[in-house]
């Protein structure tokens, strides 16, 4: 990957950040759009949640990621702690790879 | 006040996923040092991954590029979001903006119902530890990918969904965002069959469009 492709990647991703914490207050201090922003962390991490674990770039795989969710599903409803919940998925996803030598 | 302090640090210590972001760079054709730029300058995980997907599929860098801003977009929107939680002057206001990530937004978020300087404690104790983390662990992963081998038989991939479903957990207690994230969900997952990497995410972020809606007001 050519190194200005890297820079401007990086750079717009700053830019982006930027660009939303310098926008007129004014812009954002309406009911609907202070009601649209408070729903959209929601909506993103859905969708982030399945395109994650589903996702391939290109179209969906269903493999043992799924798996790993599901026992971070469990895990967070017995209120484990943020990072136990990573690692119990991570580790469950690794050793059933092992185990079935995918 | 110590509860952000102590959830800050816990998530912070998420940045060990840092390790397969740099191992899968490397292992798709970035440099080493192109992947530690991509963590301190770009330092948004979602966008880093499309990015370096492209590459290692031999996809155009504006391909790239663009799948990469599209993840990021709602960066834009989540520092909109944290308006009130970011410094107020200009300088400290920019560095805070490098931070704005799901992770961050989300923790300032919750703890917002503590009032203002609990939820900045929260964002930056979640952001600088993120921030730390996150690169160390890819300078780790991109220089010692031989030795690592596949991310995947460790399972690293499975922990960015598991960190997003520990991320929208608290959402999914209250009736009104449940439902936004669980139709933003399926939006996000039929789409993603058809539309390019990227494009899903954001339709399903549309979802919060419902707002404009009566109904849904908080």
């Amino acid at each position: 990957m050519s190194w200005a492709a890297v820079w401007l990647c990086a750079a717009g991703l700053f830019a982006q950040k930027a660009a939303g914490a310098f926008v007129p207050r004014a812009w954002v201090s309406g009911p609907r759009v202070r009601s649209v922003l408070a729903l959209l962390p929601a909506a993103m991490l859905g969708a982030l949640v399945l395109t994650q674990v589903a996702g391939s770039g290109d179209g969906l795989v269903l493999d043992l990621r799924l798996l790993g969710l599901a026992v971070a599903a469990v895990a967070l409803a017995l209120r484990a702690p943020f990072l136990l919940t990573l690692v119990l998925a991570v580790v469950a996803t690794a050793v059933a790879r092992l185990l079935l030598g995918t | 006040m110590v509860a952000a302090r102590r959830d800050g640090i816990g998530l912070g210590l998420l940045g060990v996923y840092g390790v397969s972001f740099g191992a899968v760079a490397v292992a798709s054709g970035l440099s080493p040092l192109q992947a530690v730029v991509l963590s301190a300058v770009g330092f948004t995980g979602g966008s880093q991954f499309a990015f370096a997907a492209v590459a290692a599929a031999g996809g155009a860098p504006a391909v790239g590029l663009a799948s990469a801003w599209l993840l990021g977009l709602r960066n834009t929107l989540y520092a909109v979001r944290l308006t009130d939680v970011l410094p107020r002057r200009t300088l400290p206001r920019l560095l805070a903006a490098l931070l704005v990530i799901d992770e961050t937004t989300s923790m300032a978020v919750r703890h917002e119902e503590n009032g203002r300087p609990a939820a900045r404690t929260a964002f930056w104790t979640t952001g600088v530890g993120l921030f730390v983390a996150w690169n160390l662990t890819t300078v780790l992963g991109a220089y010692g990918v031989q030795a690592l081998g596949d991310p995947a038989a460790l399972g690293l991939d499975a922990a960015a969904p598991a960190a997003f479903l520990a991320l929208v957990w608290p959402y999914l207690r209250i009736r009104r965002t449940a439902v936004v994230a669980g139709l933003a969900a399926v939006v996000a997952l039929v789409l993603s069959v058809v539309a390019p990497a990227g494009v899903p995410v954001l339709a399903g972020g549309a979802v919060a469009l419902l707002g404009l809606h009566r109904r849904w007001r908080s």
